[in-house]
């Protein structure tokens, strides 16, 4: 244990160096990204070591704890293999949810369980949906860990078999190759060729599958620079933060269709939540 | 003329050619129901930045490779819409501004109100640039010694303006943002960042 939390230190350590002593250190961007790759080695030896495990594992208590004015668990919340089923549900979605009469992914699923059932309030959970950087993890994001964890070890599993997923995948896919703002970004601007990065940070190809399948898995994940989570809802947000769009809403229409879009990219890759960013 | 070529082009792509293979089962009318159905709490003047413009709707459409005769009438809209200093002013300001606006990537994220600083060019976002400058990236061509390798040419200066203003008027859905174009920088800063390319006191060019 102490030798896990020296190393980890030590990690750490190599991660946070100034920014200016980064740059000046040229190939060290090259050094932090071996060092994060022997982290994620030691990661699984010992997935326990991430502490992104705390998010799961706070999250694993909000899910069977009696909360919210209705005083219920979420152990009723069907994440679309039947209540309270949360093995290898996360593979699955997005997909088509006939109660709510639309697609969602896990986040959007849990905020209508946490409203439906536990009787809270949808508009102030997704006031600030988010953590700061250092902060404990959000409810949803601590959910969002938890439940994506649980499907560790599956392969992504779109379900396209419902009218609505099909027409989420067109509308995914259409919103990746948009231009739009006032820098004509679309995501396909940063994650549509081999090899990419901006500055020293390496962009994944996200339109071809071979690269798709090593990356959409890893999400949620853990950002060492903000000592947080970040769910694949955040992560989008970010995108179009940097996109110069304004801030995209939790959980919505076009959030989950490039879900289902990236996931459908990733079809058979494999689960490995939380992931380490840097 | 523009707007004629776009509905063809949605009719064509409607009929099923050469284009994409998702997008043919897409209501048009459902992706923009979505976007304005997923902003419901952005400030409407934020939500003019999802509108896009004929030459973005068509780049989306042809996902950055339209038939030639889009392509050609995009490059002549926008090499139109181009603007210059006033006459007597030269093409090429400070390379030492430029530098500063090269390295910079602030301006007009929603945290970045209200402004703290000028709008910076963020080239090195992806470009290289100054050889000395290890953290560039890829995304576009290595612009090192880019000045020097074209002798310093009074119509490479104009092009490289005329290139950062809007890469659009040269390459049609060029990847690169319009800056001039866009209003994000100003005629003053591309100056500074045609200097950085093409002065041959940059480091650009040592």
């Amino acid at each position: 244990m102490i030798v896990r939390k020296r190393l980890f230190c030590a990690v750490i350590a190599g991660l946070m160096l100034p920014a200016a002593a980064a740059l000046a250190a040229g190939a060290s961007d090259d050094a932090t990204e071996r060092e994060l790759e022997n982290y994620r080695q030691m990661l699984k030896a010992d997935p326990w070591s991430n502490p992104g495990m705390l998010d799961v594992d706070r999250g694993e208590a909000l899910w069977g704890e009696k909360r919210g004015p209705n005083k219920a668990s979420l152990e009723g919340c069907d994440l679309g293999k039947g209540p309270g089923k949360i093995d290898g549900a996360f593979a699955e979605l997005p997909r088509y949810f006939r109660d709510a009469d639309r697609v969602m992914d896990l986040e959007s699923r849990l905020l209508w369980c946490m409203e439906k059932l536990q009787g809270f309030e949808a508009n102030a959970l997704v006031k600030r949906p988010y953590s700061k950087a250092n902060q404990s993890g959000t409810e949803l994001e601590a959910l969002t860990s938890f439940v994506a964890s649980k499907s560790n070890g599956a392969a992504f599993a779109p379900q396209l078999t419902h009218e609505k997923e099909r027409a989420a995948l067109a509308l995914g896919e259409a919103l990746f190759f948009r231009r739009q703002g006032p820098m004509d970004f679309a995501c396909a601007t940063c994650h549509g060729d081999a090899g990419k990065r901006i500055r020293l940070q390496s962009l994944p190809y996200l339109s071809q599958p071979e690269e798709a399948r090593q990356v959409v898995g890893e999400w949620p994940a853990y950002r060492v620079s903000q000592g947080t989570v970040m769910t694949p809802q955040h992560r989008l947000a970010d995108c179009y933060w940097q996109m110069r769009l304004p801030l995209v809403d939790y959980g919505s229409e076009v959030t989950v269709a490039l879900t289902m879009y990236l996931v459908n990219q990733a079809k058979g890759g494999v689960i490995a939540t939380p992931g380490l960013k840097r | 003329m523009l707007r004629a070529l776009i509905r063809v082009a949605v009719v064509a792509s409607m009929a099923g050619s050469a284009l994409a293979q998702g997008a043919h089962d897409l209501d048009r009318g459902a992706l923009d129901r979505a976007i304005k159905d997923s902003w419901r709490q952005a400030q409407p003047e934020w939500l003019q930045r999802l509108k896009q413009d004929d030459t973005q709707a068509l780049c989306s459409l042809y996902r950055n490779n339209p038939p030639a005769d889009i392509a050609a009438a995009i490059q002549a809209r926008e090499k139109a819409a181009i603007k210059y200093p006033a006459a007597g002013v030269a093409l090429m300001g400070d390379w030492k501004k430029g530098e500063r606006l090269a390295q910079s990537g602030y301006g007009m994220r929603f945290t970045d109100y209200p402004p703290r600083a000028e709008n910076g060019g963020n080239c090195f976002a992806c470009h290289q640039l100054d050889p000395k400058e290890l953290s560039y990236g890829t995304l576009g061509p290595s612009l090192a010694a880019y000045g020097k390798t074209r002798n310093f040419a009074d119509a490479d200066v104009k092009a490289v303006y005329e290139r950062i203003y809007n890469p659009q008027a040269a390459v049609a859905c060029a990847n690169m943002p319009r800056l001039g174009a866009s209003g994000f920088l100003s005629l003053e800063q591309i100056r500074d960042l045609t200097a950085y390319v093409m002065s041959p006191e940059s480091p650009v060019n040592k």
